[in-house]
Formats: structure tokens, C-alpha cells, sequence
């Protein structure tokens, strides 16, 4: 059974992916690298805070803008288990779930978690538990096609079976 | 229940009669398309695949122009490292420093894409393409890979909002104006997930290059894509541009929109987004007083024709203000050319402002053109997000080129008719 938990690092709405990695350090790819100036132009102290498992929550249209995949690789690389959000951009979700940074889309969530809250999601029900304010909250389920791509660990892994190549 | 336009292109990709809303299919791609920065990502998954071919050669394009010319040693590790690519796959459509251009200028250009095409490009702004009645959207790097491996890609079948466009513009007012108008009245998400689609009268007299800079800025919504339907002008752009068969689609009569609005094209005026959200316009007559310290016109969305020659229009005799830098950045080699030969550069020069070769760099705080801490830019680009052109804590302001060229002039942001 798939879960995270951590505590909840929270942003409010639209936050873009210019902000979540600057194009300036878009000379690399290296998920490390990124990761060292992820969100800075958004919040200098996020990298030097987050810690191994934590959880972002966010508003509405997370990870709008540019279609860099730099964006869920840094996040991921950082330490983020899941991102939590009212609403995403639509190439940051698919990109998300293409590199198997998990991610759920939970309005009521997003709006009643707290920065600090300790949270724990089950990907396999979709229900989002708020161990700090003891409430228990239910995400969009994906559809089936999607579960399968996470499932696989990603579209790669996805399009490996699909052609049936095991090396 | 019929279908949009959108929804037929993906029903005929799919090989299905019909399709829904919301429905998940897998679609052929007839361009997969990359640039400098995304490209190195989709090759490291792609090699990730297995694979030894990509599906096919001549329906694969690759434009470095983000970083390029190379600002640094980094960024030319990673043109080195695409072109290795491009070359041991054979890749047909790659586009050197010398042939290139902003890759959303170019490729319309080139005829690799034409009405009824499905595109994906891991840039966000191939929702360009729809000016042309494709299916164009933007994606990431891993489904770049996937698309050069298989040449499909998945997608969720979009809703779609209707924009009937009536009247016609007046004066010095764009098709930039009319994007910036949509998104500050449905805001950066209103179309999220969905397609854009533009139609009515008022469309035939928009020229093709005003189209682009609509479909262009789709994105800025949050659209999937932005598409306008086939006309005279579309046709006439296609046959001279591409040898490629096209398909026209038109939304039937009972196509599901899930929200219509009338534009009508007499009532807009010049739009400005203020920092540091598209959505955040106002009208040119409620700018106020906004000093500037530089301007910044072409880009994906304006660096065409139309876009220079209503810039060199206001330029024309006059100069820039001693405190702003002005750089102008035309599309393609093919824009820079026929700008060169009708005399607009010296137009620019002589006003005050330098010329780039064509790239993407300012407008993504790249290169050539960044922002220190305070100063605040007038950009006929298409994002002022924080920090997007440089310094976190410095602006910029989106407009038109007869906006831009104008502020320039002024030091700060005014209409065209100010100053001509």
C-alpha cells in the first residue's frame, strides 16, 4: 500500500512553475542540483526547512506556466512525498504523475490544512488524514488509466510494458 | 451530442467515430516537437525506453532557441548533448543556430504543422499551432520521450469554451490585446483542462499572425489548447508555407461548450498585464504612471512580422527615452530577413533600440536582456510571473508592440497614440 507523511509546507494559489525552479538554473537537468533552488523565488527558506517526506499543499492552479518537468524533478529531489492542491495546472499534473511525483487535487484539503500540520495520505483510497486536527478528508480518485501509469511507477516504466521490453 | 473541433481532430487521432468529454484516449502524433531545455531531459527517458529508432524521423522537430546562442558552458553541453541525438537518430526537422528560430515562429514557417494535425511539444506554448485548426498542446519531457518512442500520447478528452469573436479592432489595438483582454476577464485558470475555441465573423480579419499571438497565450489560461476555425487565410498560410495535406474541422451545430462568450473586437482597447499575473490587466487609459527601464519586443508571441512592423511604425524618426533599453528579437531568420530588407532595422536602430538574433532568452530571464532588482520591463512576451525575467523582485508588464515601441519612446508605459 502506497503512503506519505510529514509535515505541511503550504503556498496559496497560482504558484507557477517559474518560481518552483527559475529558468536561470534550466542550464541542467541533474535532480540534485535542482533541488538546491527549488521555490526560491517564491520562499527563500524552503530548502533549507524541508525535510525528507514532507508534504507541499497549495491553492488553486499549482505549477502553471512553463511546461519544464525541471519543476515536480525539483520538487521531488527536495524531499517532497505528495502535493496536495485545490486545483493543478494541467501540463504539471501530467507531468507529475509522468515522473512519479505523487499528487492529489483535494479542495477542501488545501483550504483546511494548516502550515506544520502533520499529514498522512493513503494513495490507494485517496483519503488525506490530518493527524494534527484529527479530520480526515477525500481526494478526486484518478481514473483507472492514470492509476496504472502511477502503478508502473511512471509513463516510462508504463511504455516499457506496453512494448514488452524487460531489459 | 456533437463535437467541437478540438474533440475531432482527437476522435480522428484515435481512430474513433465519436468521442466524449473526459474520455481517455490514446492519440497518433503527427509532431513531437522539443527545444534546448526540455529536449535533454526527453532524451535521458527516452534512452530510459529500450528503443533503438524514434517512430519516425521526419515527425520529430527540435529548435534550440531557449539558451542559444549558448549563454554559458552548461547551456552548450546541452545543445552538444541534443545534437548528439539528433544526429545518431537521424532527425530530420533540427534547426541549427543559423536556420532556427523561436521555435513557435518557426515551425508554422517551416509547414510542419498544418489544420487537423495533433502536436504535442515539451514547450508550453505549442498551443500556437491551433491558429492553424490543429490540435497543438504543450507537454513535458517524459511525454516528449514516450511520443518520439511510440508516437502516441495520451489525453483526457477537453471540455471546451467557445469565444465568438464579432466586429473588428480599432487602431493600434492587437491580437495581443484581445488575448490579454480574455485571460484578465476568465483569469489564468478559467479555461483549465479545456480547449479554447475561437470563431464567428470577426475572426476573418484577423491576419494570421494576430491568431498566433491569440492561440499562443491559450496557456496563460490554463487552456489544454486554443484553436481558431479554417478560413480563406488559413488556407492561403498553408499553401504557402507546407506540401502537407490538411484537414479542416468544424464544431457541429450541438457541440457542448461549457461556456460561451462574445467578444466583440470594436471595445477592446490596449491591454496591459500588470506583475505578476496575465490575468492582472488593465487598459491603457488605467496604466497610471509606470517609469520603465526597459522594453522587450518579439518573443513566441510577438516576434512576427505584424509585430515589428507596427513597433517600427511608432519608432520611426523618433527616439527612445535615454534611460530605456529597448531590444527587439525577431522570431526567425525568415522574420529577420524580410524585416532587414524592408528597412525596419534601420528604423529600430536609428530610434535607439538593438536588434537580437532570435531566441527565447529575456522573456524567460535567460539571457540577453535580464532585469536587475527593482526595474520594471514593458514585454510583448507572454509571462510576468515572479522573478521571469530576472531579479525576483523585478517586473514586468505585458503589452502589445505598438504598446511597447510607444513606452519606449515615453519612458514609461503609454498608449501609441501618445506619442505619434
Amino acid at each position: 500500500m502506497m503512503q506519505a507523511q510529514g509535515k505541511v509546507i503550504k503556498y496559496g494559489d497560482n504558484v507557477d512553475t517559474d518560481v518552483i525552479i527559475p529558468a536561470r538554473y534550466l542550464n541542467t537537468s541533474d535532480p540534485q542540483e535542482l533541488a538546491k533552488y527549488c521555490m526560491e523565488d517564491l520562499d527563500k527558506t524552503f530548502i533549507d526547512r524541508v525535510n525528507s517526506g514532507d508534504i507541499m499543499v497549495a491553492g488553486r492552479n499549482f505549477g502553471c506556466g512553463s511546461s519544464r518537468e525541471h519543476a515536480p524533478i525539483a520538487i521531488k529531489a527536495a524531499g517532497i512525498s505528495c502535493v496536495i492542491a485545490k486545483t493543478f495546472a494541467r501540463i504539471f499534473y501530467r507531468n507529475a504523475i509522468n515522473i512519479g511525483l505523487p499528487i492529489l487535487e483535494c479542495p477542501e484539503a488545501a483550504a483546511d490544512i494548516k502550515e506544520g500540520d502533520e499529514v498522512k495520505v493513503d494513495f490507494d483510497t485517496g483519503e488525506i488524514i490530518n493527524i494534527t486536527q484529527n479530520k480526515v478528508y477525500k481526494s478526486t480518485p484518478f481514473p483507472q488509466f492514470m492509476q496504472e501509469l502511477i502503478s508502473a511507477n511512471g509513463l516510462i516504466e508504463y511504455i516499457r510494458k506496453q512494448l514488452g521490453i524487460n531489459n | 451530442m456533437g463535437m467541437t473541433m478540438t474533440q475531432k481532430i482527437l476522435a480522428a487521432h484515435a481512430g474513433l467515430d465519436k468521442v466524449q468529454a473526459g474520455e481517455l484516449i490514446k492519440a497518433k502524433l503527427d509532431l513531437v516537437l522539443g527545444n534546448d531545455v526540455t529536449t535533454p531531459v526527453a532524451i535521458k527517458e527516452f534512452n530510459k525506453i529500450g528503443v533503438d529508432k524514434v517512430f519516425d524521423a521526419n515527425k520529430i522537430a527540435i529548435v534550440p532557441d531557449h539558451f542559444t546562442p549558448n549563454k554559458d558552458i552548461k547551456s552548450a553541453e546541452q545543445c552538444k548533448y541534443v545534437r548528439e541525438f539528433v544526429q545518431e537518430k537521424e532527425i530530420v526537422n533540427y534547426f541549427e543556430i543559423g536556420q532556427m528560430g523561436i521555435e513557435h515562429v518557426l515551425i508554422p514557417e517551416k509547414g510542419l504543422v498544418v489544420a487537423g494535425d495533433v502536436v504535442i511539444g515539451a514547450d508550453s506554448h505549442t498551443c500556437t499551432y491551433g491558429a492553424l485548426g490543429a490540435f497543438s498542446t504543450g507537454i513535458g519531457s517524459t511525454d516528449m520521450a514516450a511520443g518520439m518512442a511510440t508516437g502516441e500520447a495520451w489525453f483526457k478528452v477537453p471540455e471546451a469554451i467557445k469565444f465568438e469573436l464579432k466586429g473588428s479592432l480599432k487602431p493600434w489595438v492587437s491580437g495581443k490585446d484581445i488575448i490579454l483582454h480574455i485571460i484578465g476577464m476568465i483569469g489564468v485558470d478559467g479555461a483549465l483542462y479545456q480547449s479554447m475555441e475561437f470563431t464567428g465573423e470577426g475572426v476573418s480579419a484577423l491576419s494570421m499572425d494576430a491568431r498566433f499571438t491569440i492561440t499562443n497565450m491559450a496557456i496563460e489560461a490554463g487552456a489544454k489548447n486554443g484553436i481558431f476555425e479554417v478560413d480563406d487565410k488559413t488556407i492561403a498560410y498553408m499553401k504557402e508555407h507546407s506540401q502537407k495535406p490538411y484537414t479542416e474541422y468544424k464544431a457541429d451545430e450541438d457541440a457542448v461548450y461549457t461556456k460561451t462568450f462574445e467578444i466583440n473586437l470594436d471595445d477592446i482597447k490596449p491591454t496591459v498585464a500588470f506583475p505578476h499575473l496575465p490575468d492582472n490587466t488593465r487598459t491603457i487609459d488605467n496604466v497610471g504612471e509606470v517609469k520603465i527601464d526597459q522594453v522587450v519586443i518579439g518573443s513566441c508571441t510577438n516576434g512576427r512580422m505584424e509585430d515589428l512592423r507596427v513597433a517600427a511604425k511608432v519608432l520611426r524618426g523618433k527616439k527612445i527615452h535615454p534611460y530605456v533599453r529597448t531590444i527587439i528579437f525577431p522570431g526567425s531568420q525568415k522574420v529577420y530577413l524580410q524585416a532587414m530588407e524592408e528597412g525596419l532595422f534601420k528604423d529600430f536602430v536609428e530610434a535607439g533600440a538593438v536588434v537580437s538574433t532570435p531566441t527565447c532568452g529575456p522573456c524567460l530571464g535567460g539571457h540577453m536582456g535580464i532585469l536587475a532588482k527593482g526595474e520594471r520591463a514593458v514585454a510583448t512576451t507572454n509571462r510576468n510571473f515572479v522573478g521571469r525575467m530576472g531579479h525576483p523582485e523585478s517586473e514586468v508588464y505585458l503589452a502589445s508592440p505598438a504598446v511597447a515601441a510607444a513606452s519606449a519612446v515615453a519612458g514609461k508605459i503609454v498608449s501609441p497614440e501618445e506619442v505619434m
